[in-house]
């Protein structure tokens, strides 16, 4: 039996009637591992045998009686921006390389008490700035469905490893589409929550007001139950709202008749995938079978969302890491005779080409004389984006559209041109902005490459996407392909 | 010119540590002292991931401050960062106030030293993280090989207060930094110890000719570490200003450093680069929003504030403005003088007292009021004896001595040092008869109209008698004596 | 326009040590990003409110509770250089 193969609740019903251990499912995990990750490199750090002794407590538990809770004994993935004590946290850059945080994230926290297994941390982005992981300092990740191809970004470790079965799950991060490009590319289902669901405390900043934790899963029904463990208020992050989790697999198996769903018509522009697109009406075909009222909509101010988000994350970016200094932890260049040229020499040498340009590029949008044309103004604008939402929202439920333009591309194709790299990311940022939740799932191949179909919510209305999703993907089957490694 | 042809236009930014228990953004105590970094977590520290949450006692605190200085408290505030790089500042950024601060348009009445009073006005109250501390390997900054940094005061909570640029001379300057302090005490927000560094004060500083409008080009003084550094870094200051625009230069504005040691201000100017904060509102923190309830809650909350009480001592117990004045400037004087008055009903006897010996011996021995060896039920127990005859004002003042060394009552010093005043009649005839017969030449020039010789008699009695002898009674006697 | 001046002064800003090369390469292409981000110039937005936080939240705090923090070794172990307990940096001026 291919145990890696299965899904979480596939999973856990098999531990739920003692036919598998925890440890058997871990050890299948790292076997997997072993035979795939040098050609997908998912993986910055493994935790082989912190996760084996983890899985050995858990199946004590069992044995002695304890209720197996849902994702508890089950191996899962962790993107490196977050911190969990003691394990190694790079954000795949070289200035954080030998960081070892004392305290864990409250996400961590979470899964620890859920009894989730950690079986290592994602490769990403460099502090999760990019759209295909080819910024990290470490490794390039490949797409499991085409190893020359990128697996997305920034958490494409975490897609990645979900695809090719090294984690029946993973969590990732979303600042303008880090969950939902790579779960688009790596035919996976992601869900990046509304702002403020899922506690950021122990997230390493990239930028503060659009950072979302969110889990990337084998199919809806085990996003559903990795979101009742992740969601909730936290003290320790004061952004986080204080809003009632519901249960989140309650909306699976929910019929979609009569949904009003809103297709924005800026969403389908000019030089998107022709095949892309086909396979987005088909799916849209599909929600119209399931009884969902599908209409045109619109959203006018998308056009904007791109400079926007390219001066408010730089600009967040710049001051939030500016703590990576040499001076408390992480790369210190060596030899540096006076504190200023350690900064320079540290901070140019730890961080690499990408996270330098948004570093530069947020530094000038906060100074003096560029904050108003710039910074004040690109908030001003994100105000706009908010209220079109808002305004689509009193007449759907929910808003689909592609995930990304295209299927994955190939390495090296767009990282020497930011722009074009950028507008990769088109379709998802304006969802952070606003601070919605959204979400892809599967929804056919091109090429042999997986196509995502992104849905949009109302704020705290995860549940609705959910009910969508579910019914989508159990009518249309495609979360059952899978990549051949 | 001379400097008194020039207008002195002065305006201070006092900082002042808030006496929360833990720190503004994180758990951690604000406990002065402790081994270096101890006082520390990954919140404080910066750690990578870590996120603030307020402490609500800071914003009460500040909002008391704010209404102490008779700010209108902001329906609306916000953090925001305050973007530079400084080893002592963990994450690069302060989080500061910036365009929308806690509190603003105040003013206080500031007490001059001629007895006249001058409104200052308080542009504004923020708050704001400490940062840590340096230690430098090497006798100053420039001279050290390297520098070692401290967390410890990281996080503190501070409040900055900025006020108008009202004052016109460093003796103004003096008293509203009295003043903040007293009322920062007053409200309980502080302890403002500057010598622990609780409380902070720099100050912009320019010269104009008199009659002129625009201010001139001001210079920012810091690193002034008490209230004597203050005014002799702003006397220096309006000097070399003075000598600078006399010989037709022109000031630079710049930062300037008060080198105690030297009793000169240095440029700190660096060739490196201008300051470019890049404030923008802090993410990682929601805003305020405060109501006329939560305003008027806190309001209730506030104290006698030293202004009313000064005003309460004139009224009540008829002490001069000047008195009261000096009695209230602290809250913990103030607070002794009552006590004093809850044992002794002269107010007017205790205020000199306390004015004058207490004072004399505290500023002496460098302490605090709140370190005075003598209780203040006890002076009142030394007033009372004075006022019963017991012991005369001059013994007292030896009595005085003897409590303050030992931290005994008045009346245990009299009783071991037999300093009981002698007041019977019988016992000084006898020692007057005494001197009398002793000193043959004073009595004779008393009686050829010296009246000053009986000046010498007393003396003599007095000495007799170890000062003990009742002035009033030996006066009497001799008299009496001499005019048979 | 950003010419290499402005580059040159935004990277002291951000403590950041370019090559010539770097230089030359952010001056193009944040230039081209500027340049991009003008269309918002487009949009009136005189009596637009600014976003910076996407949900309304408000009054956020804690209770003033003082809690030990993490030991000395624990605030130190990823330091690059320490002192007697202190962390240690090169001379500051």
């Amino acid at each position: 039996m291919s145990l890696h193969k299965l899904t979480a609740h596939e999973a856990h019903e098999l531990l739920v009637k003692k036919e598998v251990s925890s440890y058997e499912l871990t050890e299948a995990v790292f076997k997997r591992i072993d035979e795939v990750e040098d050609k997908v490199k998912a993986f910055v750090t493994i935790t082989r045998e912190a996760a084996l002794e983890k899985a050995k407590a858990v199946d004590d538990k069992i044995k002695a009686g304890e209720q197996v809770k849902p994702l508890m004994g089950i191996p899962m993935v962790l993107k490196d921006n977050m911190c969990a004590q003691g394990v190694k946290t790079t954000c795949s850059s070289k200035i954080l390389h030998n960081f070892v945080p004392p305290y864990n994230a409250t996400v961590v926290e979470k899964l620890q008490e859920a009894g989730a297994i950690v079986v290592g941390k994602a490769n990403m982005d460099e502090f999760a700035m990019g759209s295909s992981t080819e910024t990290s300092a470490f490794a390039q990740t490949r797409n499991p469905w085409n190893t020359d191809c990128v697996p997305g970004g920034s958490s494409g470790g975490s897609a990645a490893s979900v695809a090719a079965d090294q984690g029946f799950y993973s969590l990732g991060s979303d600042t303008g589409g880090s969950i939902r490009q790579p779960a688009s590319f790596c035919g996976v289902v992601g869900l990046k929550p509304t702002y403020g669901r899922v506690s950021r405390y122990g997230l390493i900043a990239f930028a503060s007001s659009l950072d979302q934790i969110g889990p990337f899963a084998k199919d809806v029904e085990d996003c559903a139950q990795i979101m009742n463990v992740i969601s909730g208020h936290d003290f320790r992050d004061s952004t986080s709202a204080d809003v009632p989790v519901p249960d989140y697999t309650s909306f699976l198996n929910q019929d979609i008749k009569g949904l009003r769903v809103g297709i924005p018509k800026e969403y389908f522009v000019d030089g998107m995938d022709p095949e892309v697109e086909k396979s987005i009406r088909q799916a849209i075909a599909k929600l119209e079978e399931l009884g969902a009222v599908c209409e045109e909509a619109t959203l006018p101010h998308t056009e904007y969302a791109l400079p926007v988000y390219y001066l408010i994350a730089p600009a967040e970016a710049s001051s939030n890491l500016a703590r990576y200094d040499g001076v408390r932890y992480g790369y210190r260049a060596e030899g540096a005779e006076d504190l200023l040229t350690m900064y320079k020499k540290s901070r140019s040498e730890g961080f690499g080409s990408e996270v330098k340009r948004r570093i530069m590029l947020g530094t000038y949008a906060l100074s003096s004389g560029y904050y108003d044309a710039y910074y004040l103004k690109a908030l001003k604008v994100r105000t706009l984006i908010k209220q079109d939402f808002d305004q689509a929202f009193e007449k759907f439920d929910v808003l689909v559209s592609p995930t990304a333009p295209s299927p994955a591309f190939r390495f090296g194709e767009k990282v020497d041109d930011p722009i074009q790299m950028y507008l990769s990311d088109i379709f998802t940022m304006s969802v952070n902005l606003a601070g919605i939740p959204g979400i892809s799932i599967p929804c056919g191949l091109v090429n042999g490459l997986p196509v995502g179909l992104q849905l949009m919510g109302k704020h705290f209305d995860e549940g609705t996407l959910l009910k969508v999703a579910h019914a989508f993907e159990q009518s249309a089957g495609y979360y059952r392909n899978k990549p051949n490694l | 010119m001379p400097v008194q042809d020039y207008e002195v236009v002065i305006g201070l930014e006092v900082h002042s540590e808030l006496k929360t228990k833990s720190k503004i953004f994180c758990t951690c105590t604000t406990e002065f002292g402790g081994d270096q970094n101890t006082h520390v977590c990954p919140v404080c520290l910066g750690l990578p991931g870590v996120l603030p949450v307020l402490n609500k006692q800071v914003v009460e605190y500040a909002m008391k401050a704010g209404l102490a200085l008779n700010c209108k408290i902001a329906e609306f505030s916000k953090f925001d960062r305050k973007n530079y790089y400084y080893p002592d500042l963990p994450k690069n950024y302060q989080v500061s106030q910036f365009d929308l601060p806690i509190a603003e348009h105040g003013q206080i009445e500031i007490d001059l030293e001629d007895g006249s009073t001058k409104i200052i006005g308080v542009t504004r109250v923020h708050m704001e993280e400490d940062a840590g501390k340096l230690v430098h390997a090497g006798a100053t900054i420039s001279q050290a090989d390297y520098s070692m940094v401290d967390y410890n005061r990281t996080g503190v909570p501070l409040i900055e207060i900025v006020s108008e640029p009202d004052m016109r001379s460093p003796e103004e300057a003096k008293a509203y930094l009295d003043k903040v302090k007293a009322i920062l005490q007053y409200t309980e927000v502080s302890d403002c110890k500057m010598e622990e560094g609780s409380l902070r004060c720099d100050a912009n500083i320019s010269l104009r000719p008199w009659g002129q409008k625009e201010f001139g080009t001001k210079t920012e003084l810091k690193n002034m570490n008490s209230f004597k550094a203050l005014v002799k870094a702003l006397e220096y200051e309006i000097e070399r200003q003075a000598s600078v625009l006399d010989e037709g230069g022109r000031i630079i504005q710049e930062t300037r450093t008060w080198d105690e040691n030297r009793g000169v201000t240095l440029s700190m100017r660096s060739k490196e680069e201008a300051h470019d904060y890049r404030y923008f509102p802090e993410p990682d923190l929601v805003p305020m929003v405060i109501d006329q309830a939560w305003v008027d809650r806190v309001r209730e909350s506030l104290p006698e504030l030293p202004d009313d009480r000064k005003k309460r001592l004139v009224a009540e117990y008829g002490l001069p403005e000047y008195d009261a004045g000096v009695i209230t400037a602290s809250k913990d004087l103030a607070e002794y003088f009552d006590e004093c008055l809850k044992h002794f009903k002269d107010a007017k006897v205790i205020a000199n007292w306390v004015m004058g010996e207490l004072l004399k011996h505290l500023n002496a021995g460098d302490k605090d009021i709140t370190e005075c060896p003598i209780k203040p039920e006890h002076l009142a127990g030394l007033l009372a004896l004075i006022e019963k005859g017991t012991i005369s004002g001059k013994i007292a003042k030896t009595v005085f001595e003897g409590m303050w060394e030992t931290g005994k009552t008045a009346e245990k010093i009299v009783e071991e040092q037999g300093l009981v005043q002698i007041s019977d009649e019988g016992a000084i005839a006898a020692i007057v008869d005494q001197v009398v017969t002793a000193n043959p030449q004073s009595v004779e020039d008393y009686k050829a109209g010296k009246e000053r010789a009986i000046g010498f008699l007393v003396g003599q009695v007095m000495k007799e008698t170890k000062g003990k002898a009742n002035p009033g009674v030996v006066n009497k006697l001799l008299k009496e004596r001499l005019d048979r | 326009m950003i010419t290499k001046k402005d580059v040159e002064h935004v990277a002291l800003l951000a403590r950041l040590e370019l090559t010539e090369e770097e230089k030359e390469k952010y001056t193009q292409q944040l230039n081209n990003i500027l340049e991009y981000a003008d269309m918002l110039k487009k949009l009136d937005t005189e009596n637009i409110q600014p976003t910076a936080h996407p949900l309304p939240i408000n009054n956020v705090f804690r209770s003033d509770e003082a809690k030990p923090g993490v030991s000395n070794e624990a605030a130190l172990a990823n330091a690059p250089s320490k002192e007697e307990g202190y962390f240690r940096v090169p001379k500051i001026v």
